[in-house]
């Protein structure tokens, strides 16, 4: 399984967290059709906790988390 | 006038009651800008440098900026100048709220404020009229409930600084309130003011804005640029204003860089608990800005049966994670007790977090706890051990309220605090994010965030994506962001701004206001000569080379759980890099470098 996070308004109709089976997501773009995200609705996607992009490869067993943009300080 | 500065300083001396008005140095303004850059350089001249920091001869500057109280977005900024009681260097606290913009509405550039009054006092501002009044009656009070009463006192329409009874007793992390929940909340200005029986400044101005801009239309059209620039950026024009900066609790958990029980973790499963999205769901009530801005950062949360100021990512993480806890009302409660007793949100958790560890390690013993242990996670012990340290009276509280170092000196492990000249380290762990370690070692005021904020591009990718696990260009990088810090500190705008805005907006914004023709590269070098100026003070005050370090448990124990596992931060290779690139020998800067940044005045000291 692949585990998806959304985060800030990206939860919103989504919830917190959910799995997908890895045969059915190849790439990060693949989950963000699946879940109706627009890529430039991602200002940070991380597998893993490391930055990535829409078509990096995603498999079983990884974290992808998806945040618009924020900032802070 | 019509340069964006009224041209007026006023000098008020406690011990003597007298009260002077100085013309301000135009030329000199406009080499430093005006904020933390004139401010230093004030302090510097005046050889404030050598002096002891809570006695009468260290100064406090209050100043402000040409661009503060002008109609450019968040615009409200000022600025405690002084030399810290914690670190020993140079201070420069900033806080937004409106209390800077009406101090410049009533005609003042900056208050420097002297000596010692020999009775608690307090500052009455009206216009061009000061006067020195008596403040014994408010002794212990509370901040919001000063602010209440001073407005009960001069008017609804004034605006309030204060310190609360941690800066009354001179806490070394004590905090100049203003606004009831808008601190200079970092070195330990509060404490300064509390030297000098300083218990507020309070503002009233009949001017509404500011009348003297040097050419009004292109400032106008400067504006415009700016305010649609900060509007279509979705950091600025919605993703504060939604989740305020609370929304990085997830987003740094997420790369496995929140510091969790004093460091010795860096990844908190429980985070989402009190991240910025659980504030907002759970205790939100609005929104909060401060004077003239459209991002609209602050959080006004619900919190029991009242409606108060909320916390900002840093009071979350140190007073969450850092000290093992993730209930999130214990937190508001304890940034509101912040906010009351005139602490620095930062600080203060920060050295709960090292008492913790040393609890943690047998160094503090129960029986010296008074009743609350310091137990990881203890919300009795996070509310029960902020207000001791607002108001300390045992041996311990005070060793606390003067932050982790000269606590963890005290019990022989200086190790254990996470502080960088003296000064507790924010909420980004520098193991698994290579630039902003760099930024922590070398600012000027102690380990800060809010001097080069590196989290920009190594993490939210602005204005571009950095890899944040390696070392290359990170110190150009570290460098470029200081110095347009110091421009944007010193021009009285909200370092927040930059998330949307590059040079060139400055640049326009501060030509159409003061009528100045920097280029980019001229403002950047003006950055870089406040950064060197600071430098040159911390020099004066006695800084040395080793000052500019990070804990050994950065460079010497690899980060142990999370994404960033077995991460270390690099510094030894960055730190040569920076100062190549500053033009500095063994953390100073040579005099070919000062000659260069036109600070003659350095040469040779």
């Amino acid at each position: 399984m692949i585990e998806v996070r959304f985060f800030a308004t990206l939860r919103e109709g989504r919830g917190k967290i959910t799995q997908v089976p890895a045969e059915e997501a190849s790439t990060a773009a693949d989950l963000l059709r699946r879940f109706d995200i627009a890529a430039e609705e991602v200002a940070i996607l991380l597998i893993n906790g490391f930055h990535s992009k829409p078509e990096d490869a995603v498999k079983d067993g990884d974290v992808i988390s998806l945040f618009p943009p924020v900032g802070g300080g | 006038m019509s340069d964006a500065y009224y041209e007026k300083i006023a000098r008020i001396n406690l011990t003597t009651g007298e009260i002077k008005v100085e013309p301000l140095d135009l030329e000199v303004a406009k080499k430093f800008i005006g904020g933390r850059g004139l401010g230093t350089k004030i302090l510097y001249d005046e050889g404030v440098a050598t002096v002891d920091p809570l006695s009468p001869e260290n100064k406090l500057v209050y100043i402000t900026g040409p661009m503060t109280g002008s109609n450019s977005p968040s615009s409200g900024r000022y600025m405690v100048v002084t030399k810290s009681p914690l670190t020993g260097m140079i201070a420069c606290a900033n806080s937004g709220g409106i209390w800077g913009a009406k101090l410049k509405f009533a005609g003042w550039d900056a208050l420097i404020v002297e000596g010692q009054a020999p009775d608690w006092c307090y500052l009455n501002i009206v216009d061009d009229k000061i006067e020195i009044l008596d403040a014994r009656e408010y002794l212990g009070v509370l901040s919001e409930e000063l602010d209440d009463k001073l407005k009960e006192k001069h008017g609804a329409d004034c605006s309030v600084l204060n310190i609360g009874p941690a800066g009354e007793k001179q806490v070394l992390l004590a905090a100049v309130m203003n606004d009831k929940d808008r601190a200079a909340g970092r070195s330990g200005t509060g404490a300064v003011m509390g030297s000098k029986k300083l218990k507020a400044i309070v503002v009233k101005a009949t001017r509404k804005q500011l009348d003297v801009i040097a050419d009004v239309e292109a400032l106008k059209e400067a504006n415009k640029r700016a305010l649609k620039i900060i509007a279509d950026n979705g950091v600025t024009g919605q993703g504060l204003r939604a989740l305020g900066t609370a929304v990085l609790v997830n987003i740094i958990n997420g790369i496995g860089a929140l510091p969790t029980k004093n460091w010795q973790e860096s990844y908190c499963p429980t985070a989402d608990q009190f991240s910025g999205e659980t504030l907002a769901e759970k205790y939100l009530k609005k929104p909060g800005a401060c004077y003239h801005c459209p991002i609209a950062c602050g959080r006004v949360i619900n919190h029991g049966d009242k409606v108060v100021g909320g916390p900002e990512y840093e009071p979350l993480w140190a007073y969450g994670s850092d000290c093992g806890n993730d209930d999130l009302y214990t937190i508001d409660e304890c940034n509101r007790l912040c906010n009351e007793y005139g602490l620095d949100a930062i600080g203060v958790p920060c050295t709960i977090a090292a008492a913790m560890e040393l609890y943690q390690r047998g160094y503090i013993k129960e029986e010296d706890c008074a009743g609350v242990p310091l137990e990881w996670g203890s919300k009795e012990a996070l509310v029960e051990w902020t207000k001791r340290m607002g108001d300390p009276e045992t041996e311990l509280d005070w060793l606390m309220s003067s932050g982790s170092a000269r606590l963890c000196e005290h019990y022989g492990h200086p190790e254990y605090s996470m502080s960088v000249k003296k000064q507790e380290i924010p909420a980004y762990d520098a193991r698994a994010i290579q630039g902003i370690g760099i930024n922590y070692a070398t600012a000027n005021c102690g380990a800060a965030h809010v001097r080069g904020y590196m989290i920009s591009p190594e993490v939210l990718g602005l204005p571009q994506q950095l890899d944040r696990t390696v070392t290359t260009d990170k110190a150009a990088w570290a460098k470029t962001f200081q110095d347009l810090t110091a421009v944007i500190d010193s021009m009285g705008n909200c370092l927040f701004t930059s998330f949307a805005l590059g040079a060139q907006e400055y640049a326009d914004l501060l030509n159409a206001a003061t009528g100045t023709t920097w280029t980019v590269e001229q403002l950047l070098e003006i950055g870089d000569r406040i950064y060197n100026i600071e430098r040159m003070f911390n020099k004066a005050a006695g800084m040395k080379p080793e000052d500019d370090r990070l804990p050994k448990r950065l460079l010497e124990e690899p980060i142990t759980n999370g994404p960033s596992k077995g991460m270390l931060s690099q510094l030894p290779l960055t730190l040569p890099e920076y100062y190549a690139a500053r033009g500095w020998v063994n953390a100073f800067p040579t005099d070919e470098t000062l000659k260069k940044l036109g600070l003659d005045e350095c040469v040779g000291k």
